[in-house]
């Protein structure tokens, strides 16, 4: 297995002097590709901190943050959103899907970020579209979409361009059953069959099954990393 | 891009209404608030700058046009012996009374000019012509003041200064600042009417000869005349809107509400545009997230303020435009000539910019971890 993301002593903290409040310590991690790794902890723990900074959307305090080889801890902020758009695809719990645009359209302009020209846009959009199930509901707006489709759009916007990692945060948080279970499946099989690497942050024990590994998080630090075990 | 743009706009039809509502507003109170200065300046000195006179000689202490004093009318032979003069002829301009039929009174500005040069009289007449004013007691008003001076028809008569006056035909678009209207007629009755000896004149108007420099000949009337004001046309325009723009109540009222109408208008447009960018910040958060460049978030936004502009302009400039027509109406000229109504266009854009500026501040400032927030 490859690893994709290499974190050491991680540090991040916030604000100065006495009011300084630590959110992550020590924390030291690694995300192979082709694994469902999963980030469990307490509200406030600093899961959601600690898949920020995987991410570069946060930078952190101290330590080191490898991504595919390359440090971003202490990069230049205007050097992340290369990094963001290059190696990551984002999940998040409230979906963050455009209202203005279509479910392709949503699409589209992940992969139009990522210099697709128009027509191979279109063309890429309606594929992931398809791969999640959605190829019917491709002109349809958000706001006539189902939860579990609204996030499933959210997959296929995440997977444009076809990063290597995706980095989910409570994606079945706003799902009943049926649907976060569809949402995790697709979740998995990017893992197991495109050999993607996915980092899930999330409080639903559903999930659990289909972890390779299981990270626990209280206080800022890793309190448990259970042995990899593969669930199927 | 574009679309994110364009769709972002026209996705919310009430918050789009809100945004072309609010720059409409501004930019209409700008056209009008601006078009009453412009009309204001305009009509201050319109009797100056229609004139097609080169040169005003007067007596010293002139406060503007419409405020001269008397001065012996030989000096005009004088001012004929200076080289490059081609005319000099008397002229007189001073308030007066009109009585109208009911017995009211208004305040009317009385024009007298030489009818043979036609230096300093009317430059546009519907009803009527010059040559008319040879007969007695004539007199040309403008058609927008009929009603005010109580003239239903050429031939009726009133009386300025209790001298009975004729009415022989009309002039147009002479709108008049001081609201009293301009009465023109001969130098020699204008004269009979202000009560003046054929010996005086308010004025001794100049008509310069082709290629002769005004400058030049205005100090050589000065050295010829040491007692004596002597303003090209375009020192007596600026002088005049000067006196009452800056001397007067009036003036100053208008210019501020020019200036607040610009103000008032600017932070209609950057809170409404500011308003419509923060309401799609999560949105902005989300697109930093997957890693867009902040240039690509100014664009989107850019974009959207350069559409809100060119809407509002569209129905503002109609809007403005109607109301400067129905101004034409009223004694309130409002002017929205073209360089004017297109650098609006310009104002509309660039004010559109300029409060998506404050806003892009914000959008490009989001801690992209919003995007994790519930």
């Amino acid at each position: 297995m490859r690893t994709v993301i290499q974190i050491r002593d991680l540090e991040k903290r916030y604000g100065t002097g006495a009011g300084q409040v630590r959110a992550l310590e020590g924390v030291s991690l690694d995300v192979q590709a082709g694994e469902v790794l999963v980030l469990m902890g307490p509200s406030g723990s600093g899961k959601t901190t600690l898949l920020s900074i995987m991410g570069c959307i946060l930078q952190a305090s101290s330590g080191s943050v490898q991504v595919q080889g390359v440090e971003t801890v202490g990069l230049r902020e205007s050097r992340l959103p290369g990094i963001r758009l290059e190696h990551f695809g984002f999940i998040f719990q409230g979906f963050n899907l455009f209202p203005a645009l279509t479910a392709r359209e949503n699409v589209e302009i992940a992969l139009q970020l990522k210099k697709f020209s128009n027509r191979d846009a279109r063309r890429a959009a309606d594929k992931l579209l398809a791969d999640v199930g959605l190829a019917d509901k491709r002109d349809r707006y958000p706001a006539d979409l189902s939860g579990g489709q609204k996030q499933r759009v959210a997959i296929a916007r995440a997977l444009a361009g076809d990063p290597h990692i995706i980095l989910a945060d409570e994606p079945t948080a706003a799902l009943d059953s049926a649907s976060g279970k569809t949402v995790v499946e697709i979740l998995s099989s990017l893992a197991r069959e495109r050999g993607r690497a996915v980092v899930i942050v999330t409080h639903d024990p559903r999930v659990v099954p289909y972890a390779d590994r299981v990270v626990h998080i209280a206080d800022g630090r890793i309190v448990a990393e259970p042995v990899a075990e593969l669930v199927h | 891009m574009t679309t994110l743009a364009v769709k972002n706009l026209f996705h919310d039809k009430v918050r789009l209404s809100v945004t072309l509502t609010g720059v409409i507003f501004a930019l209409v109170l700008i056209a009008v608030q601006f078009g009453l200065f412009l009309g204001f300046m305009e009509t201050s000195a319109n009797i100056v700058t229609r004139s097609g006179v080169d040169l005003w000689v007067t007596a010293p202490g002139l406060p503007h046009v419409n405020g001269g004093s008397a001065q012996p009318e030989r000096r005009r032979y004088k001012v004929l012996a200076v080289p490059g003069v081609a005319q000099a002829e008397p002229y007189v301009l001073a308030f007066a009374n009109w009585k109208l039929p009911s017995g009211a009174k208004e305040s009317v500005q009385v024009v007298g000019f030489d009818l043979d040069s036609g230096l300093g009289g009317p430059s546009r007449m519907v009803a009527g012509s010059v040559d008319d004013l040879r007969g007695d007691d004539t007199v040309l008003i403008d058609e927008h003041y009929r009603k005010k001076l109580g003239v239903t028809a050429l031939g009726q008569t009133g009386e300025i200064n209790g001298v009975r006056a004729r009415v022989v035909g009309y002039t147009q678009g002479l709108l008049s600042f001081t609201t009293a209207p301009y009465v023109f007629t001969s130098l020699k009755h204008g004269q009979k009417y202000m009560a003046l000896p054929e010996t005086q004149a308010i004025f001794i108007v100049v008509k310069l000869a082709g290629g002769a420099d005004p400058q030049q000949v205005k100090a050589a009337i000065k050295t010829q005349i040491p007692d004596s004001a002597v303003y090209t046309n375009h020192e007596m325009a600026a002088k005049t809107q000067n006196y009452w723009l800056f001397s007067t109540g009036a003036g100053i009222t208008t210019l501020m509400g020019a200036a607040l109408g610009l103000l008032v208008g600017m932070v209609v447009v950057a809170q409404t545009l500011y308003a419509a960018t923060v309401d799609h910040i999560r949105e902005f958060g989300t697109l930093k997230a997957m890693g867009a460049a902040n240039r690509y978030i100014y664009r989107v936004i850019v974009e959207q303020a350069v559409l809100s502009a060119t809407m509002g302009y569209a129905v503002a400039i109609a809007v403005a435009l109607t109301v400067v027509n129905v101004s034409r109406k009223g004694d309130a000229l409002i002017l929205l000539p073209m360089p004017v109504a297109l650098g609006l266009f310009a104002m509309a854009v660039l004010m559109c910019i300029g409060a998506s500026v404050i806003s892009i501040r914000k959008a490009t400032s989001i801690d992209p971890a919003i995007v994790f927030r519930a």
